[in-house]
């Protein structure tokens, strides 16, 4: 599985960085958590408002930090 | 790319349920009596709360701390007990509806809004929905390019992208609480007008050339995520989050702002400050716009401070000339912005806008 935070390093963008590592910790999942911080490759995905989050190149969120229980929420479904 | 859809009652569709958003549904009717009754209780508190603010500052100023009313010392002291509580109410109130208003619109819906508008009309209604478009300085590039990819012409997506930083809430409940409702109305459409305007003169200078070449060869793929279903619940939630996340980062700026305000309040003879911030200084405009382009603080720093400046002599227009460069126009911005255009667009930009809120500057002290 694959975990992308989408942001251009504002805080937000690590709060949500931070978050979904926790989640994926807490989890136990095999998953990479990577940043995504060029803005040319976020503006491929699509989104307008940072941070976002994607899961195996689909983004499920944008635009908020998600708690950690979020994030868990968006990978176990 | 969907709107996200409103409705408490709808169903949520089967592909995108997470177990928190089935919950709530399920329980949803006894949810939202309980949310609504703990929203009077908490109206009925804050009310008590505000009314309370005028006697239980006096009596600690002049009774409990026994400062003279006419002292320097007891004057800051009695403005800061009377400011700090008010203006901290007042944020939470309105920074809470402002987020149950904001949950209404997205970034995504903004956008489809704006699709396809010729540009006078767009850069109305784009000057607009930059007032109530949840929007962080950081999240400018990627709007920007969400903006043009769908052909949103480049002077109605910059109209949105003056008039969201610069018709601020914050700033608005401030100036509402400081100055009363007429001054921050007067906020509210000087700011409008100046987004409006900037923006067509922008689209009409035809500077697309000076966007970024890769803007116009990226991307072409919407992201195809679900927009949540919120619900009142939801949507009371979303308020309780802004007032969280606006009111818990700015109070120590607010209360350091009144403190200051405070002191000059008390201590700063009445008119000093007219010679050289006055109606007749004519330069006092430029200058303040030159002062505030390249300073970046938020509203809630700056606001008190310039009350006391107003205090004192200031005139008007100088000081919402300053405010609106300060936090309308800010350095961070124009270096991210700088990404996707080019430094004559950029210059272009900062330019108009300048012109803008300094025509507001001398419009105040003349008018007024």
């Amino acid at each position: 599985m694959k975990i992308q935070v989408l942001g251009t390093g504002c805080a937000k963008c690590k709060a949500l960085t931070a978050n979904a590592e926790r989640a994926v910790a807490e989890l136990g999942l095999d998953a990479s958590v990577e940043k995504v911080e060029d803005l040319r490759e976020i503006a491929k995905f699509g989104v307008m408002t940072t941070p976002a989050l994607a899961v195996d190149g689909e983004v499920r969120s944008a635009g908020k930090v998600l708690s950690p229980e979020a994030v868990k929420a968006l990978l176990v479904r | 790319m969907k709107p996200p859809v409103a409705r408490p009652d709808s169903p949520p569709s089967p592909c995108c349920c997470t177990p928190p958003a089935a919950a709530r549904v399920a329980s949803s009717s006894g949810r939202s009596a309980r949310t609504a009754l703990a929203l009077a209780g908490a109206l009925l508190v804050w009310l008590a709360a505000y009314a309370a603010i005028q006697p239980v500052s006096e009596r600690i100023a002049f009774g409990l701390l026994g400062l003279g009313r006419t002292s320097h010392l007891g004057q800051s002291v009695a403005f800061f007990l009377y400011d700090a509580p008010k203006v901290l109410l007042l944020l939470g109130l309105i920074v809470f509806l402002v987020g149950i208003v904001r949950s209404f619109f997205t970034a995504e819906r903004t956008r489809a809004l704006l699709a396809g508008r010729r540009e006078s009309v767009g850069n109305v209604l784009a000057a607009l929905l930059g007032v109530v478009t949840p929007f962080c300085s950081c999240s400018a590039v990627p709007l920007f390019l969400g903006f043009v990819e769908v052909g949103i012409p480049l002077g109605v997506t910059l109209s949105f992208l003056v008039s969201a930083p610069m018709v601020n809430e914050v700033a608005l409940v401030l100036l509402f609480g400081l100055f009363g409702w007429r001054v921050a109305l007067l906020y509210l459409l000087t700011g409008l007008a100046v987004a409006i305007a900037a923006g067509f003169i922008l689209g009409r200078m035809k500077l697309e050339r000076h966007v970024e070449a890769w803007v116009y060869e990226s991307m072409r793929r919407g992201a195809a995520f679900e927009a949540e279903r919120l619900g009142f619940v939801g949507r009371v939630e979303k308020g309780r989050e802004a007032v969280r996340d606006v009111v818990g980062k700015v109070w120590p700026w607010v209360l350091a702002g009144i403190a200051v305000g405070a002191g000059v309040h008390g201590y700063v003879p009445e008119g000093l400050l007219a010679s050289f911030m006055g109606k007749s200084a004519w330069w006092s405009v430029p200058a303040a716009v030159v002062i505030g382009v390249p300073m970046y603080s938020n509203a809630a720093g700056i606001i008190p401070v310039v009350e006391a400046l107003l205090g004192k002599g200031a005139a008007l227009g100088t000081v919402l000339a300053f405010m609106m460069s300060v936090i309308g126009l800010s350095l961070p911005e124009i270096v991210i912005l700088r990404k996707v255009l080019r430094p004559p667009l950029i210059a272009a930009f900062v330019g108009v806008v300048a012109s803008g809120i300094l025509l507001v500057g001398w419009l105040f002290n003349a008018v007024l």
